[in-house]
């Protein structure tokens, strides 16, 4: 090979298992012995547990046992606290983490009570209804800004207020900008973002070897290894003794990295206690209220300007839902405070928010995690002041983008890796351009008289954003040529379906000169890679992929000094190509990578010291901080003024990510980010009524995106390396996802004449239903 | 509650199976767990997102919807029987893998069954008549952009 594939649109290897039906995902597990688990969930959101008696469910045939919280003893712990809070000036921060079993109050529906083994899962949930439970019910607290309000049950007691988190952060002087400002734009937004609903619930099996004293855990995380490392402690084993594998996983979107859910702690524990294998996996009722939603924020946001559209300064205080517990600390509303920034110069900037406890599911990050919030007001703010100062859209943004030279660009405030918020690169106006290029803009104005006067309402949105991706700390990965001349690569992080399989076996395939496909990746599996965090923030092929690359070149360089004794020669004189090292102009002169591999293993013979048995590598990345990607999305859509029926006539993404590694791939992640950005902008809220209760909890009320809903996309490319890692890259995971609310919101605005209605769109989602409501007493 | 056993006969792949199940055994587990045919994924166990398509008697149906009793005497097929018994991947998979139609890849199997049959029916579908189709099945991923480019190759690959 030596054509080099980093770049080009290569095939996965990962498609023949998952084509082919042999791909192994959770509950295809089926191990002897095996015991299922069901659990009973508390039906209301708050309430005082008076009384759980299993005691019938136990006399059912095929039941083996049945847990409470009383039942764990010292095992009954608090989860840890996942991410702490960053170390921001003034900050309040009251950790309150999930429970194994709720014990003296369930805080949210949906929250466990009791687990039930049972031979059969058939079983175990018959078992579920012989429960007799007795529960007070106390007053939920669902509307945020009650939940503050003096008299306001509380979803702690202890915490004496409803309270998780208190933050500010400050750049420049807010109040000084004000004053010189020509406008002041205020406004109030509401922004609600649903969950992640992979297609794959979670699940878990656990099976406790007594001969060999082992633990093995699969589990659908997305971060395997800190789910060893925190259930060893947990169960008093050793590390080592704890083997977690992350299997193909049916897309995680976020809440898969949640940890400790209290799913993942209990079957260990029982496990063990058992002696049997256990599996639990979550049915598709369940996921909508055990796993982690993100949900919404309340924006009090103003932005001042001159009068020429510069933006002087934004004031904006939120109220952000954590829901009942927040082990996943501030990470999402430290993204929304961070990306409303975006790609424009804001010389002051005053942000505070309070994050508040609900009696509703906890929240932690679902792809965008928080940025969608954020970008939301930054962009309605821009909307609505370019429309007062009488400004296009599009040129307000045009003018108060960050130039090119500006960078690397520091925002002066926290970010979610806890390092200050510094864009590494950007050259953000080109990106302007070829959107509106692409969608047509300056053509668009004619054609939207035209189909007027046809009867038909058209209208453009255009929205930019930026993307904190590819944080911190560091991934490794382990390259080894196997003796057959195949290459094994294998790290810590677990996939979901973005390609890693495919992507890393590139960057190890143009090293060590060999076939993409006769790279074989593993990941997932603590045996197979000790170290690691996680696949998180746009950060796979950031971190891992570059800590592979590394241990690739380690080990392109041990197979040239082999090869350079073995033929008496320089390394400069040797070329790695199709498997084999041979010398430069002369072909026939080669050794296999196989047999160098072997050779590195002699069985006889003294080694030089210091030399390291084998043809593999380990190496580790740590980027200092994130890199920034940024892009613009553009839309065309025609809206029925009747009914809101939606039509997405055209939709464009232009994206800068560094170096690309995969471009199909990175399309792929682009599609399906603009997917569920269309089902955040229109179709996926969650219903909760003043009691707590989801309304909405299942697929058919709960709208997921179809293949009738999701317009084919036009997408465009540049490229601005990031300086932060040797192959310049940036994460792509989430940013087609983010912009959609103000872009949708935007387009609809204009497709229905809502300004001169005097009707603004301050909210997402904007469903039909929605639509009718707030344009139903404008004027026409 | 009385257990109720009934024996089934029925066939998946061309291959016959004879087996004692309870009644209120789905079909989805019966062919996950009894049959080991784990290829077909359950995805919501009401209807909804398609994951757990499989054909009977040719035609799609989704198998967490129906009991493993209701398929007796029936010829099933599913995911694992599609390529062929050389291990060719039939002309949907191959064109799924170089549209790049699969990610996480939990709702392909169900895609590969209900579009087999569509594309037995409507041998030369139009874009929209493929969106269509396809709207029963979810997929959180892939935005369906590829998979509608894939089925749309496939079509054509199969009309040769």
């Amino acid at each position: 090979m030596s054509t080099r594939t980093f770049g080009e649109p290569i095939k996965r290897n990962e498609d023949h298992r998952l084509l082919t039906g042999q791909a192994l995902f959770i509950d295809d597990l089926e191990l002897p012995g095996m015991l299922h688990a069901a659990f009973l969930r508390s039906q209301v959101a708050h309430a005082r547990i008076l009384k759980i008696d299993v005691f019938k469910a136990l006399q059912r045939p095929g039941v083996v046992a049945a847990y409470v919280a009383g039942d764990l003893g010292d095992y009954w712990q608090p989860g840890p606290i996942l991410v702490p809070p960053p170390p921001i000036e003034g900050i309040i921060f009251h950790e309150r983490t999930q429970v194994p079993l709720a014990k003296d109050k369930a805080r949210h529906v949906g929250e466990p009570l009791v687990i039930v083994i049972a031979e059969s899962r058939y079983i175990a949930e018959d078992a579920l209804d012989d429960i007799d439970v007795e529960l007070e019910q106390l007053a939920a607290v669902v509307d945020m800004e009650k939940g503050l309000g003096a008299g306001s049950a509380l979803v702690h007691d202890d915490v004496g207020s409803n309270v998780s988190a208190y933050v500010r952060q400050t750049k420049g002087n807010y109040a000084a900008a004000a004053a010189k400002a020509d406008r002041i734009i205020k406004r109030r937004f509401r922004y609600e973002h649903g969950i992640s609903s992979p297609i794959e619930t979670r699940g878990v099996v656990a099976q406790w070897d007594r001969r060999a004293n082992q633990m093995t855990i699969w589990d659908t995380t997305q971060a395997p290894v800190f789910v060893r490392n925190g259930l060893a402690g947990m169960l008093g084993l050793n590390e080592r003794q704890v083997r977690v594998i992350a299997p193909f996983v049916g897309g995680g979107f976020g809440p898969k990295i949640m940890m400790f859910y209290p799913e993942e702690v209990l079957l260990p524990w029982v496990s063990m206690k058992l002696n049997r294998p256990i599996k639990w996996i979550e049915d598709r009722h369940e996921h909508f209220f055990a796993t982690t939603h993100e949900r919404g924020q309340i924006h009090d946001a103003e932005m001042a300007l001159s009068s020429d559209g510069r933006i002087l300064g934004i004031k904006d205080v939120f109220l952000h839902d954590g829901g009942a517990f927040d082990p996943y600390g501030l990470t999402v509303p430290i993204n929304s405070q961070c990306t409303l920034l975006g790609p424009y110069v804001v010389p002051a900037y005053d942000s505070t928010f309070t994050q508040v406890f609900t009696n509703l599911p906890t929240v932690t990050p679902y792809r965008g995690a928080g940025r969608q919030h954020g970008v939301f007001v930054m962009e309605r703010l821009l909307d609505f002041a370019a429309h007062e100062l009488n400004i296009d859209p599009t040129e307000i943004r045009r003018r108060n983008l960050i130039p090119p030279d500006a960078f690397p660009y520091n925002n002066e405030i926290i970010y979610q890796d806890f390092e200050v918020l510094e864009y590494d690169s950007g050259n953000y106006e080109p990106v302007l351009d070829i959107a509106l290029d692409a969608i047509g803009y300056e053509a668009f104005r004619h054609e939207q008289a035209l189909a007027r006067q046809q009867g038909r309402h058209l209208g453009v949105g255009v929205a930019c954003y930026v993307e904190g991706t590819g944080i911190g700390p560091y991934e490794g990965a382990k390259v080894q040529v196997q003796s057959n001349g195949k290459v094994s690569v294998a790290t810590g992080i677990g996939t979901q379906g973005q390609g890693h399989f495919t992507v890393f076996a590139q960057i190890a395939a143009d090293q060590l000169g060999v076939a993409v496909t006769d790279v074989d990746v593993v990941t997932g599996d603590t045996d197979q890679f000790y170290w690691g965090a996680g696949t998180f923030a746009s950060r796979g092929a950031v971190v891992a992929g570059n800590a592979v690359n590394e241990a690739a070149k380690v080990v392109r360089n041990k197979a040239l000094k082999l090869a350079s004794d073995l033929f008496e020669c320089s390394e400069a004189d040797l070329v790695i190509e199709d498997g084999k090292v041979s010398i430069v102009g002369i072909p026939q002169k080669f050794v296999k990578l196989g047999d160098l591999a072997n050779q590195a293993n002699p069985m006889r013979g003294a080694v030089e010291p210091g030399t390291e048995p084998g043809l593999e590598s380990t190496r580790y990345f740590g980027p200092k901080m994130g890199a920034t990607a940024n892009g613009v999305h553009a839309i065309i859509i025609e809206m029925d003024p009747k009914t809101f029926e939606l039509k997405i006539l055209k939709y464009v993404v232009v994206h800068d990510c560094g170096t690309v590694i995969n471009p199909m791939i990175l399309a792929g992640q682009i599609h399906g980010g603009v997917a569920q950005g269309i089902g955040n902008a229109f179709y996926e809220k969650l219903v909760f009524d003043d009691q707590g209760q989801l309304l909405n909890a299942s697929l058919a009320d709960y709208l997921l995106p179809t293949a009738l809903d999701v317009p084919r996309m036009e997408l465009a490319h540049t490229v601005t390396k990031s300086p932060l890692n040797p192959m310049g890259i940036k994460g792509a995971g989430e940013a087609g996802a983010i912009p959609g609310g103000p872009l949708f919101a935007q387009a609809i605005e204009d497709a229905l004449d809502l300004k001169r209605r005097s009707v603004e769109l301050l909210e997402t989602p904007l469903s039909p239903s929605r639509l009718f409501e707030l344009t139903r007493n404008a004027r026409t | 509650m009385d257990i109720d056993f009934h024996d089934i006969t029925l066939s998946v792949n061309g291959t016959k199976y004879q087996r004692r199940i309870e009644s209120r055994l789905l079909l989805s587990d019966f062919i996950r767990h009894d049959l080991a045919l784990a290829g077909t994924h359950v995805g919501c166990e009401h209807g909804v997102c398609g994951a757990c398509t499989i054909l009977l008697d040719g035609q799609p149906v989704r198998s967490c919807l129906m009991l493993a009793v209701q398929a007796n005497h029936h010829e099933l097929s599913t995911v694992e029987g599609l390529a062929d018994k050389a291990g060719e991947y039939h002309p949907l998979q191959q064109a799924m893998h170089e549209h790049h139609g699969l990610q996480c890849g939990y709702c392909t199997p169900g895609i590969l069954m209900t579009i087999t049959a569509f594309l037995d029916e409507n041998s030369s579908p139009s874009e929209d008549e493929v969106r269509e189709a396809l709207s029963g099945n979810l997929c959180r991923c892939t935005g369906y952009q590829n998979i509608v480019d894939a089925v749309l190759a496939a079509a054509d690959r199969m009309r040769g």
